[in-house]
């Protein structure tokens, strides 16, 4: 069936494109400008200012500079360790006690679950931790960056509230012919739920990609950071001195072009996963803003 | 309500020892499956509550949380007094009451205006265009930004041609609260509409149809019909949004802050970082969170009651 708009509907609808046109353009920009910049030939990038709207002379040096940095390679393993571990102990925790949580037979659930959802709104804070995280003699190590935030409780609510919305009739029916809790979440619940789980393995797999504060705070020794706090000390403080091969006078040369190229290497895993999980953003989102 | 109880009277007898024994014995294999997660709620979330019992001590980590001195309200009396209190006090209310009003309403503009849109591919392409600043992280954010706002940058470069002096913006106190919400938009603003947009499809449609026969134009139809029904989910972001206030991203700070913008740019947490984790003044500094932790829990609870007066919904 063909609409016909009023003129007032069309002037509305040329105005919401061209406002999103303009924030599309916000966006890409200055994302496009550094992918440029980092396959620029580092001289450019030295006299270059402003945006870049296409690489100046076209060179990889600046890949190669990075490839070749071992500070940069073992960053990215340090991530990629915390990533995978970090993001299946969350999901293992986040999935079990979703589960547990979403159950409404056992008395001590109702206390346990205003107990989780309290340290939603009031946290012990940067330094109580910190002494709790010290005190288990986990400074200086990798597992300072997972076990502090083994669960996140907002995750959690969202996944229990998917969990909560399956019918009672299929945990049950299992339960007649015999299953035990673990079979039931394993082939019923983690299915029925996937949509929820998918974006709550997202979120989590980010934010470790994406976390460089704890690491900062915890960590020691320079072998362990991950990416994002060698990325800092490159780019924030403007401290090539970190990268740890290569000759100084190509260092200081290349700094800005190897710094692009860093911030290209370190992004773009994640650019490249999300778009896969985008049909189940709205639905696992949705259930969140539903009541904890 | 009372038929209810009336009907849970007969267990009223049994003593409250023996339902427990019956219901672990019922339970047994729920409840050992939540023990870690328990564990890690002791430990990690209530064990770093209890920690702040140092807040009200001189703590030395050699003699622990029981031995160390007890100092009463002391810290937060010299906090009170301290000259941080009112500016780490003020800046915090400024960037966050500044970032509700200017952050808050755009990503539901971007989810009425997405909506909008007739062509189901260009949609799509805005939504997975507006989600990347989301998935890029705050360190890459924040080099973005200083590139783009340096002396040399496209931003200043762009601004000098309307007379504005070509300077290192982030080094200057007055462009640090505009850089600081504009990129937070920037990253954003189309994650956050997803939620919205979820809701605006759960909309009838034919609302619309019947609005549009009676004559309705495009802005009556989003008064009258959009708005109430994103209603719900903006009052739940909204009391959200209130309960993160007094934790404005403080990482991000930290990342952009130096000294010459501290006086405009320091907060409570990025305070409670200097001085305990780079001064190491536990106490003081845990004292310090604490009391950012009381007004945060303070505000989510009461816009939370006011929102159940005045809508009837809210977060509990």
């Amino acid at each position: 069936m063909k609409v016909k708009y009023t003129v007032g509907e069309q002037v509305f609808h040329a105005f919401v494109v061209v406002v999103t046109i303009l924030l599309s353009l916000a966006v890409i920009i200055p994302l496009m400008s550094i992918v440029f910049a980092s396959f620029s030939d580092p001289f450019e990038v030295m006299k270059h200012s402003g945006i870049y709207w296409h690489p100046i002379k076209f060179s990889l040096y600046s890949y190669q500079m990075v490839f070749q940095d071992k500070s940069i390679l073992t960053g990215y393993m340090n991530t990629i360790f915390v990533v995978v571990v970090g993001t299946s102990i969350n999901l293992l925790l986040t999935i079990v006690s979703a589960y547990v949580l979403s159950r409404k037979g056992p008395m001590l659930i109702k206390f346990f679950t205003l107990m989780i959802v309290f340290t939603m709104y009031f946290q012990g804070g940067t330094i109580p931790t910190y002494i709790i995280v010290d005190k288990l003699g986990l400074v200086g190590s990798r597992w300072a960056l997972i076990l502090p935030s083994a669960i996140n409780t907002f995750n959690l609510v969202v996944l229990r509230t998917a969990m909560a919305a399956v019918p009672e009739s299929l945990p049950e029916s299992a339960m007649i012919d015999g299953a035990g809790h673990v079979t039931i979440l394993t082939y019923i619940m983690v299915p029925v739920t996937k949509a929820s789980i998918a974006v709550i393995t997202l979120y989590y797999a980010v934010s470790h990609w994406n976390s460089w504060f704890p690491a900062m705070i915890y960590l020691r020794k320079k072998s362990m950071y991950p990416l994002q706090l060698i990325l800092r000390t490159i780019l924030v403080q403007d401290d090539t001195s970190t990268m740890s091969s290569g000759s100084l006078e190509a260092l200081a040369l290349s700094s800005d072009s190897v710094k692009y190229a860093t911030i290209v290497v370190a992004t773009l895993p994640i650019l490249l996963i999300y778009p896969l999980l985008q049909k189940y953003f709205v639905k696992g989102v949705m259930v969140g803003a539903v009541k904890g | 309500m009372k038929k209810k109880q009336q009907i849970a009277d007969p267990s009223k007898d049994i003593p409250l020892g023996l339902k427990l024994k019956k219901d672990w014995s019922k339970y047994k294999s729920l409840y050992l499956l939540f023990v870690p997660i328990l564990i890690y709620y002791i430990v990690f979330q209530y064990g770093s509550m209890f920690g702040l019992i140092i807040a009200f001590e001189n703590y030395k980590p050699r003699l622990g949380f029981f031995k160390s001195p007890f100092v009463g309200l002391t810290h937060f009396k010299n906090f009170i007094n301290d000259y941080y209190f009112k500016r780490t006090l003020m800046n915090t209310i400024r960037i966050s009451v500044t970032n509700l009003i200017f952050s808050f309403p755009c990503p539901i503009i971007l989810a009425i205006f997405i909506s909008e849109l007739r062509s189901k591919t260009y949609s799509k392409a805005v939504q997975t265009i507006t989600y990347i600043p989301h998935f890029v992280s705050i360190v890459v954010v924040t080099s973005i930004v200083m590139d783009l706002t340096a002396r040399n940058g496209a931003i200043t470069q762009f601004l000098a041609k309307f007379g504005f002096e070509p300077v290192t913006m982030l080094n200057e106190t007055k462009y640090f609260l505009p850089i600081y919400i504009i990129s937070g938009i920037w990253q954003n603003i189309g994650w956050n509409s997803i939620v919205y947009l979820a809701a605006l499809l759960s909309i009838d449609a034919q609302l619309y149809e019947a609005a549009r026969i009676d004559g309705a134009g495009k802005l009556r139809q989003l008064w009258s019909i959009t708005l109430p029904s994103l209603l719900p989910t903006i009052i739940i972001m909204l009391i959200l949004q209130v309960g993160k206030m007094f934790n404005v991203g403080y990482e991000k700070i930290i990342l952009m802050y130096n000294p010459m913008t501290y006086e405009v740019a320091d907060v409570i947490n990025s305070y409670v970082y200097r001085e305990g984790l780079l001064n190491l003044n536990y106490s003081y500094a845990a004292a310090v969170g604490m009391f950012n932790s009381i007004v945060s829990f303070i505000l989510v609870w009461t816009t939370n009651k006011i929102s159940n007066k005045l809508t009837g919904s809210g977060l509990w």
